[in-house]
């Protein structure tokens, strides 16, 4: 009993370590290469993060989005299933919750408006994420490409859209809505002035906490976990692997749909083209470092939050782009250390039976 | 050590081979010697070593302990290619053979025959049909590897290990997959290469084919390599008694049941049914029984012949192209996996690692797969029912470790077996059908006694069981009727207490016939 | 514009795709999910923008982005055949990293977020006729790219070994065939081959671009795909998504049908080809099994 719950232990946490050991020495190399003194960088970094009330905002309000699309990824990854299609999953439930916001008439009151938000949001995203699930549920089509591809499509519809429909002129983004507006923490403190975060992140705490008791304490997520495990012994025992990958998807789809309502209703509050470009794909990075569990994506996300929103603290002095490279490092290690811990951790078990 | 091979030199000897696979000892102490020119048999029950052993002459796997001689040469712990370029060459239980190549490509992969920058295609298919010519298999090197039938695909193995030079031929369970004229072609072809002075080892562990084709027999034992015999003068119980350890009545007839006369509908009725298999369009073909209360309805035949899709339909994993079937009078042709178990079906599937386990689950939480549902709570899954359900089974069928928490993975296969008997006969009440498939695949002899006794309780009980067996012994051992399957036909039905292997045998090699009979 | 002119707007903008098509059909054909085509082709711009900027001359530009493609390549061979690293994953970092890397490194050499300074490149001073398009040797590269690689996949001892090794890896392992050495040779080539398609991109714009390949390493994945990884349907394919592009340029602003429509004709067509012609069958079996 004992050793098993070791190992697990072992193999989920060890990973991730290494793999930020491994990107602090390659961000000490580059940092180096231009000339600059890493601990300086670092410390530049911590201080526009965790230093000020403004660097904390910033990096919760980034923490927000991407717990969403590490969500995102992480449950149809128990199911077996990659999505890669947070980017434009995430637009479109920002897209969606403009729009239903715009539809509504003046007066509703802000926690209903907000509301019909969130659930705009997730329809918007759930839908973006059940096509790929319907395909592969339906037709075998791997879930991976079409996720990708969908990316293009959504992002150019949504693009035409906008451009073509419901633009303010001069720019690239909707009207602004009139309500479900989410407080803001600088309505609650002043030196949280000009800070995106906001009250959405107690919905997407709420959101991860529901997600960990969906896989691990509901039938549908036992079900879930074992189609991903072991396809053909979850059909034996009666569950509908296609039901399942359409959920998943579709799941996953509705959670990157919520990381809108962070931007639209609780920052800029209309629908702008690009806004959440990237976390989509950093979502896969935020699954992968929080090993799929929604306790490990909540931590996963704020350390890309931190490395995102570190970027710009040092642009001054080294490139922001300094941090995608050391996520792509992150990502990198981790995908090789997983494999690799796995099979020193077992072997070494051997060794000792 | 420098020998020169001489006529008495062995093709193959090999002494004190030990290999270990993490904590499971495949093989403890093996001792082989092939003569040159002779076809030997090394014969085992399933799981003895066998297939292990050959695969460390072949350089798949290297021997922890011991020698290996070939031709008088020490090999010990070579790899494939060595064991190629020295002339041996294995053909595989599982074809090795890519799907989407032609038979020439196939053949050559690895030893390309080119011409400057390219493959020399034309050359490939000449060495083929040379080949062919030679030896009497007939396959044509242009077709593509995905389009033939198994036999032929056996075939192509064999070419591709004479293409390599091989001298030394090993041959893994080559029959399991083959229809009785196709065995005797093999044969015929086995005794040419004989004749042309080459060395065959089969492995097997079908006793009438040792007995026709072999010279020499080894035979092996839990990793042990317990007897060596000549063929000429040996008789099947003579070998079945080295294999087993002890003395065998091959047809040991305990208990198999008797058919009451049931006023109810049937448990199981099967009319017509066609099943599309994954190679074969009409796997079970129009096939039809019945399976009354209280019986169990053993099904024997040569592996391939339909049985794992026969299963696999009844327990609505594969679609019916056509047909019925009906359990407690109720049509469940359409229904799915939950809607039958929920109907009262049990399966046992033939592959546990595969299908019966979720091997990173618990054992509490695999000992409630496919019943999942009735453990589902508000917003929950009950996790009190689910332990205590655990805890009642753990003992119940005393599985070991005691502990509800391991991973499944951690177990011993007979330990893993009892989880899957347990889910699906250890329930409140007995389920009406069970459907059970290698039930004692790979388990230890303690577990196949215990899972004997559960079958016949439950039959006792009133259910209505398909068994299906790979093992003649289990399936005369428990069936109330023996069914033989055939091309994916019942080809007979006979009451448990007259069958015996010989008549079961003639029917599963499709010896005996239909009207002959 | 005459119709020659618009057949040579749609060769050159099938360059890119035709070499990282064929990139992906070798690479993937081996049995490694080439979703990296899009970082291969930054590190093929980049790496001719930067050398040739350095050394002026547009041959050692060409030879350098080889080498810099083949270089990411190897990063994705390491992870995903040394330490079975997740295919999908590894690309996804290496993509990523390329996208930050360019930038990274412009700034740290040129001082700019944006682009490189000008260099001169192959076939400068050809026009831009359709005589003048295949005085590139670029061009004609491009055209020879697939066809090259459906020669070597199907005709040659390594082809063979490739598609071995990509379909039953278990197969080739047995016959003594060492899949590792040729999945890695069938990535470094589809790296190296895929950056030549980066090195025409930075050639054309005569500079480096942050983020210049704009998703044409999907595009051309999505050209395998439609292609059924088969080299001359993958060249048809790309030349279909090319002119498709070039239609979508010449519409811009027309009132008939949005740009972006048009845009995601490859998108929508590799959809609807995984949904229905195309099927689970045409993918190579072992294609991103991580345990071969």
């Amino acid at each position: 009993m004992s050793t098993t719950q070791r190992f697990s232990w072992e193999e989920s946490l060890l990973p991730p370590a290494m793999a930020l050991a491994i990107a602090m020495v390659v961000g000490d190399l580059l940092i180096l290469a231009f000339g600059a003194s890493p601990g300086h960088i670092f410390g530049m970094l911590l201080e526009g993060t965790w230093g000020n009330a403004y660097g904390i905002g910033q990096t919760l309000y980034k923490a927000t989005t991407l717990t969403c699309t590490g969500l995102a990824v992480a449950i149809p990854l128990r199911a077996g299933l990659f999505n890669i299609g947070a980017e434009s999953q995430l637009a479109a439930g920002g897209f969606a919750t403009a729009l239903a916001m715009l539809a509504l008439p003046a007066g509703v009151p802000w926690p209903l408006a907000a509301l019909i938000g969130v659930v705009a949001a997730a329809l918007g995203g759930g839908l973006v994420g059940a096509i790929p699930g319907a395909l592969r549920a339906k037709f075998g089509a791997s879930e991976v490409i079409v996720t990708i591809m969908l990316n293009f499509v959504v992002l150019a519809f949504l693009n035409w859209v906008v451009a073509a429909k419901i633009h303010v002129p001069e720019s690239l983004h909707t009207p602004e809505i009139a309500s479900g507006m989410v407080p803001r923490f600088a309505d609650f403190s002043a030196t949280f002035r000009g800070s995106a975060a906001n009250l959405s992140i107690v919905l997407v705490l709420g959101l991860a906490a529901a997600a960990w008791w969906y896989l691990f304490r509901t039938t549908a997520g036992y079900e879930l976990r074992a189609v991903g495990l072991q396809p053909a012994a979850a059909e034996n025992g009666g569950v509908r692997l296609g039901r399942t990958w359409f959920r998943a998807l579709t799941l996953g789809g509705a959670l990157a749909g919520i990381g809108g309502v962070n931007y639209v209703l609780g920052y800029k509050h209309y629908y702008e083209e690009g806004f959440g470009t990237g976390s989509g794909y950093l979502g896969i990075a935020v699954a992968l470092v929080g090993r799929n569990h929604p306790a490990g994506v909540v931590l996963a996300a704020l350390l890309f939050a931190t490395l995102s929103q570190g970027g710009l603290a040092v642009n001054a002095v080294v490139p922001k782009q300094l941090m995608e490279v050391l996520q792509a490092v992150v990502i990198l290690a981790v995908a090789i250390c997983v494999p690799e811990v796995r099979r020193v951790l077992r072997n070494s078990a051997k060794a000792v039976a | 050590m420098t020998t020169t091979a001489t006529t008495d030199t062995p093709a193959l000897a090999l002494t004190g081979i030990a290999k270990a696979f993490g904590p499971v000892q495949a093989i403890r102490d093996a001792s082989l010697t092939v003569a040159r020119g002779e076809i030997h048999a090394l014969v085992g029950e399933n799981g003895a070593g066998k297939s292990t052993l050959m695969r460390i002459i072949a350089g798949m796997f290297t021997p922890d302990a011991g020698q290996a001689l070939v031709d008088g040469r020490d090999v010990t712990g070579w790899d494939t290619n060595a064991a190629i370029a020295a002339g041996v060459g294995m053909v595989h239980q599982h074809f090795m053979l890519v799907p989407t190549l032609t038979v020439a490509e196939n053949v050559m992969l690895g030893r390309e025959l080119t011409k400057g920058w390219q493959l020399d295609r034309a050359a490939a298919e000449a060495a083929v049909r040379a080949l062919c010519q030679t030896t009497g298999l007939v396959v044509d090197p242009t077709r593509t590897v995905a389009d033939l039938s198994v036999g032929e695909a056996q075939r192509v193995e064999i070419l591709k290990v004479l293409f390599r030079g091989a001298k030394l031929l090993i041959l893994d369970e080559p029959t399991a997959v083959l229809s009785p004229p196709e065995v005797l072609e093999l044969w015929r072809v086995l005794r040419t290469l004989r004749a042309n002075g080459d060395t065959v080892v089969l492995i097997t562990h079908k006793l009438d084919e040792v007995i026709d084709i072999s010279d020499t027999i080894t035979v092996m034992r839990a990793g042990r390599t317990v007897g060596r015999m000549a063929t000429a003068g040996t008789t099947p119980s003579d070998i079945a008694r080295a294999m087993v350890g002890r003395d065998v009545t091959l047809a040991q007839r305990v208990d198999t049941g008797v058919i009451v006369p049931a006023n109810s509908a049937p448990r199981l009725e099967v009319r017509d049914l066609t099943v599309r298999g994954t190679s074969r369009a009409r796997a079970v073909d129009q096939l039809s029984f019945t399976v009354e209360a209280g019986e169990i309805f053993g099904i024997a035949g040569v592996e391939g012949n339909g049985q794992t899709e026969l299963i696999e339909a009844l327990a609505g994993l594969r679609p019916a192209d056509s047909g019925s079937i009906r359990m407690d009078g109720h049509d469940i042709t359409h229904d799915g996996v939950a809607e039958r178990t929920a109907q009262g079906l049990a399966h046992v599937p033939e592959d546990r690692h595969l299908r019966g386990l979720v091997l990173d689950y618990s054992i509490a939480d695999n000992l409630i797969l496919g019943r999942q549902q009735q453990y589902a709570g508000r917003l929950s899954i009950d996790a009190e029912r689910v332990s205590a359900n655990c805890v009642a089974q753990v003992q119940a069928f005393d599985i070991r470790p005691p502990n509800g928490d391991l991973p499944s993975r951690a177990l011993s296969g007979g330990n893993q077996q009892k989880i899957v008997i347990a889910r699906e006969l250890g329930g409140e009440r007995w389920p009406s059908v069970i459907l059970a498939a290698q039930p004692t695949r790979g388990v230890d002899v303690g577990a196949i006694e215990f899972i004997h006794a559960r079958l016949r309780a439950a039959r006792d009980s009133g259910a209505g069981i398909v068994l299906v067996s790979a093992d003649l012994t289990e399936v005369l051992a428990l069936s109330t009727r023996v069914a033989v399957m055939y091309g994916g036909r019942i080809v007979t039905v006979i009451p448990g207490d007259e069958a015996t292997p010989e008549v079961l045998g003639g029917w599963m090699t499709g010896a005996t016939r239909e009207g002959a009979a | 514009m005459s119709a020659l002119d618009i057949l040579a707007q749609v060769l050159r903008i099938a360059v890119p795709y035709l070499f990282a098509a064929a990139g992906g059909v070798l690479s993937e054909r081996a049995g490694i999910i080439a979703l990296t085509l899009e970082g291969y082709l930054i590190a093929g711009a980049f790496g001719a923008a930067v050398a040739t900027y350095y050394t002026n001359s547009p041959w050692l530009g060409l030879g350098a982005a080889v080498l810099l493609g083949t270089l990411v390549a190897l990063l994705h061979a390491i992870a995903t055949i040394r330490f079975k690293a997740d295919q999908v994953v590894s690309a996804v970092a290496l993509n990523l990293l390329m996208g930050g890397a360019g930038a990274f490194f412009l700034r740290l050499m040129f001082d700019s977020s944006a682009n490189s300074p000008r260099i001169p490149a192959l076939g400068d001073g050809l026009g831009s006729g359709l005589a003048a398009t295949f005085g590139q040797p670029l061009v004609w590269m491009a055209f020879l790219a697939l066809p090259g690689v459906g020669w070597l996949l199907g005709r040659t001892t390594f082809g063979l070994r490739a598609r071995a090794s990509g379909e039953y890896p278990q197969a080739a392992t047995s016959l003594g065939v060492s899949v590792p050495r040729v999945r890695l040779t069938a990535v470094l080539l589809s790296g190296a081959i895929t950056a030549l398609g980066g090195a025409y991109l930075a050639f054309d714009q005569h500079k480096f671009t942050d983020g210049m390949s704009a998703g044409r390493g999907f595009i051309a994945l999505a050209a395998v795909i439609f292609g059924r990884w088969e080299a001359p349907r993958a060249f048809v394919a790309c030349l279909l998504f090319a002119a498709a592009e070039t239609m979508q340029i010449r519409l811009q602003g027309s009132p008939l049908l949005p740009s972006q429509f048009v845009e995601m004709i490859p998108y929508v067509l590799t959809i609807v080809a995984l949904a229905g012609f195309v099927g689970k069958s045409a993918a190579p079996s072992a294609l991103g099994k991580v345990d071969a």
